[in-house]
């Protein structure tokens, strides 16, 4: 019998064709759509076991996007800004779980502002993306926190009020895994997923994320005109599976080599300016000087590891506290015997 | 001196708050009730850290009443700041043990009480060395006073002290000196005047201990296999989570690997930890919050969420008098109506309405159960009375059930069925089947979402569909309504009934037993849950007048019954209500329940 594998496949023998999910309903051009792409070709090729993923999203144009991939998954379209309560609670349950948490920027940096920043200081295992177009789509069009100054509305109205940069947010509240990229940039943005899937602790990725129909004009800063003008990289990102072996050869000081706790390592090949993605406040000063000018950086921000999760900090057992019963979580008759006779 | 009174009467302990008088209050409390005698503690506490007043209730009874009583009989005054009031609210032939420095003139000047004038602040300071301990114990010196007064023994007194300070027994012999400080000075400068006394009793109090509530709804929660909580600090529902934290300490480690069996979270408001609980119990976990009103309302959200997209949580709500933050220290049944409907749309919750602290322990394990068989949340009202007094209570049982995880389909499951939907009502009990996130099985996967959806969890604004979801959970709450607890009734063919829930229940024993004695028997039913049982209309329909007595200015089960129940019926009942912040008594039912039927003519609402 032949025993050759399938071409086809991924290393979990999966199909491309299973990461696939239901027809986007979302405006054709829109940047979510090709998120949506990048996403379901970064699962294929990290080997996403279906059923252990947990899709979770708040409300939204970019939450509706779970619907859009893996429709094998266990989905969650939760409340507006909430999710990162619910990823919590989902992720305590079954640390098994891979939660793949899915937002907007109306969703994070306004109505969930606030679960956002606990999600990131609690540390939990998850990797929250931000779908960030700077405008509420699905009301058609007004600014939303991550509109920068000066951007206009198609109406021409002007934003007047400074930016929530999420990035920079997230890197100040403690985050340990932080990476900005766009969505038309599949080639940084795919293995940019897959070492965030790697990551133990919360990661978040903001991905400017046009709007075609409400924030793609002269004037916004979010378009796609505007992003690939401002672009400003850091590097080129690889992502190295921790079932494979590096073989990538580099000449000593043009690549930082970061590894995760899966074995996994993503190669980040130096571009113009030398940059260490380890190095927290040389993260922010590059965010807020990159803003200054005008220009987008994009590529991995910051990453720390080995910092306990949110589950280990509680000290859970490995086997998921959904799982257990009885025996394991009512004393036995003599303890609550001696318990009541106080 | 008047006639004795033994083991009938109320003491009041008023002192400032952060004194430490506490300790003092449970000590008094724990040697009355080693006596053999029936006590009920109520604690009167001001929404303050230092320094505003408190007052500490024993009610000391042969029958054993558990409510509060407006009488106070004996008044320990160690706060100057209330001394008047505390002295003109004393029963008239009332004892008043005070500071020796307070001024006995003008309305503090009574001639139809006895007063024993201590000076506590003098004793302290010549007699207690410890510097820094003796603005507490102070407090122990009045505890020395009263027994000596009252007869009680100093044997029982250190077997108090002993049970108080059981887990610092260095502290044990510090305070019983406190204490005989007091005995001392009392039995050499306080010649007994006045009717109080305790005696020993028996056979009423034998197999009971003192619990708050919160604690029980604690030991539920760890004995109903609790896994995940997430809580937002707020009073007077802190002391449940707390206790639940406490108890995980010692019977959720594996004491080999420290590995614990629950996740707790403070969260950062009521909100995240309403979603960490629907999120947990989305992947299986069994799980909960503790509130009170303000946080309640902050949870609405996930509330309708949850019973939308029919996932199972459990949320104590421990009531404490609203609107607004209002009194944060005192009692109210006001969140009755709004957790029932919590959530915009139409919206019924599964709502538990313990009254008791058994109940708290016995409906804080069943919550669970009930979440889980019924995928939604469920509610578990208690209030400031029942969760942060303590209460006589029999030992809590041995859970005999085991849990009830309601219907949850396996990878196996799904292989041997062949197709499901998530919100199919396969059973028709409203009751649809589920899949655990994790479950290794291509078909386990749905779609959970609060957006309209169809019998497969697929998006719909079909409005058949949309109808079609709604009437679904209205059958679901169709099916739940017999399968919760039942009422619990007490009845003999009289033509009066009295519905209560809740906490107003001790009121209402008292009240029940005044009335007989004035002739007025009566009926009673306790409703313990909503929605509604078909026992409650079947009792108002044998009743000609139903009284609903509830603490709430607005009637709101009184509402909930018009709004539910058969007209025919509803005319039938009268609403009886008390909301000034403090317990009920027996007489904010008895008074207005006499006088509405000595003109039966007139009763009308």
């Amino acid at each position: 019998m032949a025993t050759e594998t399938p071409v086809n496949v991924n290393i979990v023998g999966l199909a491309r064709e299973v990461y696939k999910g239901l027809p986007t309903t979302l405006c054709a051009g829109c940047g979510h759509n090709s998120i949506t792409n990048h996403l379901i070709k970064a699962l294929y090729e990290y080997g996403v076991e279906p059923h252990r993923l947990a899709k979770m999203s708040g409300i939204g144009c970019s939450s509706k996007t779970p619907a859009y991939f893996v429709e094998q998954a266990h989905g969650f379209n939760g409340l507006h800004g909430r999710m990162p309560s619910a990823a919590t609670g989902a992720k305590l349950a079954n640390r098994e779980l891979m939660v793949l948490g899915i937002s907007g920027d109306g969703d994070t940096a306004s109505i969930g502002l606030g679960q956002y920043c606990h999600m990131i200081r609690r540390n939990v295992d998850c990797t929250y993306l931000v779908e960030n177009n700077g405008c509420y789509g699905l009301t058609k069009g007004q600014f939303s926190a991550t509109a920068d100054v000066g951007s206009t509305l198609k109406t021409g109205k002007v934003n007047e009020l400074e930016t929530i940069d999420v990035c920079g947010l997230a890197i100040e509240l403690g985050a340990t895994f932080v990476a900005r990229s766009f969505s038309g940039d599949g080639k940084q943005l795919i293995p940019l997923l897959q070492a965030a899937l790697s990551h133990r602790g919360t990661s978040i990725v903001d991905i400017i994320s046009p709007c075609t129909t409400f924030n793609d004009h002269v004037g916004s800063t979010k378009s796609y005109a505007y992003v690939k003008e401002h672009d400003f990289m850091l590097h080129t990102p690889d992502f190295i599976h921790g079932s494979q072996e590096i073989v990538v050869d580099y000449e000593p000081g043009t690549v930082q080599d970061i590894e995760f706790e899966d074995g996994s390592h993503i190669l980040l090949r130096k571009l113009d300016v030398a940059y260490d993605a380890t190095d927290r406040s040389g993260a922010l000063q590059t965010i807020h000087s990159a803003r200054e000018r005008g220009e987008l950086v994009t590529g991995l921000l910051y990453s720390q590891s080995k910092i306990p999760d949110l589950c280990e900090r509680e000290k859970l057992p490995q086997r998921p506290l959904a799982q257990l019963g009885e025996e394991d979580l009512r004393m036995p008759r003599e303890a609550w015997d001696k318990l009541m006779a106080v | 001196m008047t006639q004795q009174r033994a083991n009938d009467f109320t003491i009041r302990v008023a002192t400032v708050n952060g004194s430490g008088s506490q300790s003092s209050n449970l000590v008094l409390t724990n040697a009355i009730f080693r006596l053999g005698i029936p006590a009920a503690p109520k604690n009167v506490f001001p929404s303050n850290i230092e320094g505003l007043p408190t007052w500490f209730d024993v009610r000391i009874s042969p029958e054993g009443y558990q409510c509060r009583t407006r009488d106070v009989d004996i008044l320990v005054a160690l706060n100057a700041a209330t001394w008047q009031t505390d002295v003109v609210g004393v029963k008239p032939g009332g004892t008043i043990v005070h500071e020796a420095s307070y001024p006995i003139a003008g309305d503090t000047k009574r001639d139809d009480v006895t007063y024993y004038a201590v000076p506590f602040i003098e004793i302290g300071k010549k007699q207690i060395e410890n510097g820094a301990l003796r603005k507490y114990l102070v407090n122990m010196i009045y505890v020395g006073v009263l027994a000596q007064l009252l007869g009680i023994d100093a044997e029982t007194i250190e077997a108090a002290v002993k049970t108080q300070f059981r887990s610092k027994p260095k502290a044990v012999e510090t305070n019983m000196q406190a204490v005989r400080l007091g005995l001392d000075y009392a039995a050499e400068h306080l010649p007994k005047n006045d009717p109080y006394r305790l005696e020993r009793m028996t056979g009423k109090t034998d197999g009971l201990m003192f619990m708050d509530g919160n604690r029980a709804a604690a030991l539920g929660c760890l004995m109903g296999g609790c896994t995940v909580a997430a809580w937002y600090p707020i009073t007077p529902s802190s002391s449940l989570c707390e206790s639940f934290i406490g108890l995980c300490d010692t019977y959720r480690v594996d004491p080999d690997t420290g590995e614990r069996n629950v996740a707790i979270v403070q969260a950062e408001d009521e909100l995240a930890a309403a979603g960490m609980v629907f999120g947990a119990g989305w992947a299986g976990a069994r799980a909960m919050t503790s509130t009170s009103g303000p946080g309640l309302s902050l949870m609405a959200e996930y509330a309708g969420y949850g019973y939308y997209a029919e996932i199972p949580g459990v949320i104590f709500d421990v009531q404490r008098a609203g609107p607004s933050t209002g009194l944060p220290t005192r009692n109210m049944q006001g969140d009755v109506a709004f957790a029932y409907q919590l959530s915009h749309g139409d919206t019924k919750h599964l709502v538990l309405m313990p009254a008791t602290v058994q109940e708290a322990y016995e409906f804080g394990m069943e919550s669970f159960d009930i979440a889980e068989r019924f995928q939604t949340p469920v509610f578990v009202l208690s209030d400031l009375d029942l969760g942060m007094n303590s209460w006589m209570t029999p030992a809590l049982p041995y859970p005999e059930k085991r849990f009830d995880r309601g219907k949850v389909l396996s990878a196996d499951d799904l292989t041997r069925i062949g197709s499901w939907g998530r919100y199919r009502d396969v059973d028709g009990d409203g009751i649809p089947y589920r899949t655990l996130p994790g479950t290794k099985h291509s078909e386990a996967g749905y779609f959970t979402r609060g957006t309209g959806h169809d019998e497969e969890a697929r998006y719909s604004e079909l409005p058949e569909v949309f109808k079609r979801g709604l009437d679904r959970l209205v059958r679901k709450h169709e099916t739940a309504r017999s399968a919760m607890p039942q009422p619990i009734l007490d009845e003999a063919d009289h033509p009066v009934g009295i519905i209560a829930y809740g906490t107003t229940h001790h009121a209402v024993v008292e009240a029940r037993e005044r009335l007989g004695a004035d002739g007025v028997q009566t009926d009673y039913l306790r409703v313990r849950a909503l929605p509604f049982s078909a026992e409650v209309a079947s009792f108002i329909g044998r009743h000609e007048r139903v009284y609903v007595v509830e603490q709430n200015r607005d009637g709101q089960l009184y509402s909930l019954l018009r709004a539910e129940l058969p007209t025919h019926i509803i005319s039938r009942l009268h609403s009886i209500r008390h909301y000034n912040g403090v317990p009920i008594d027996a007489h904010a039912i008895l008074d207005p329940l006499l006088e509405a039927e000595r003109q039966p003519a007139v009763v009308a609402d």
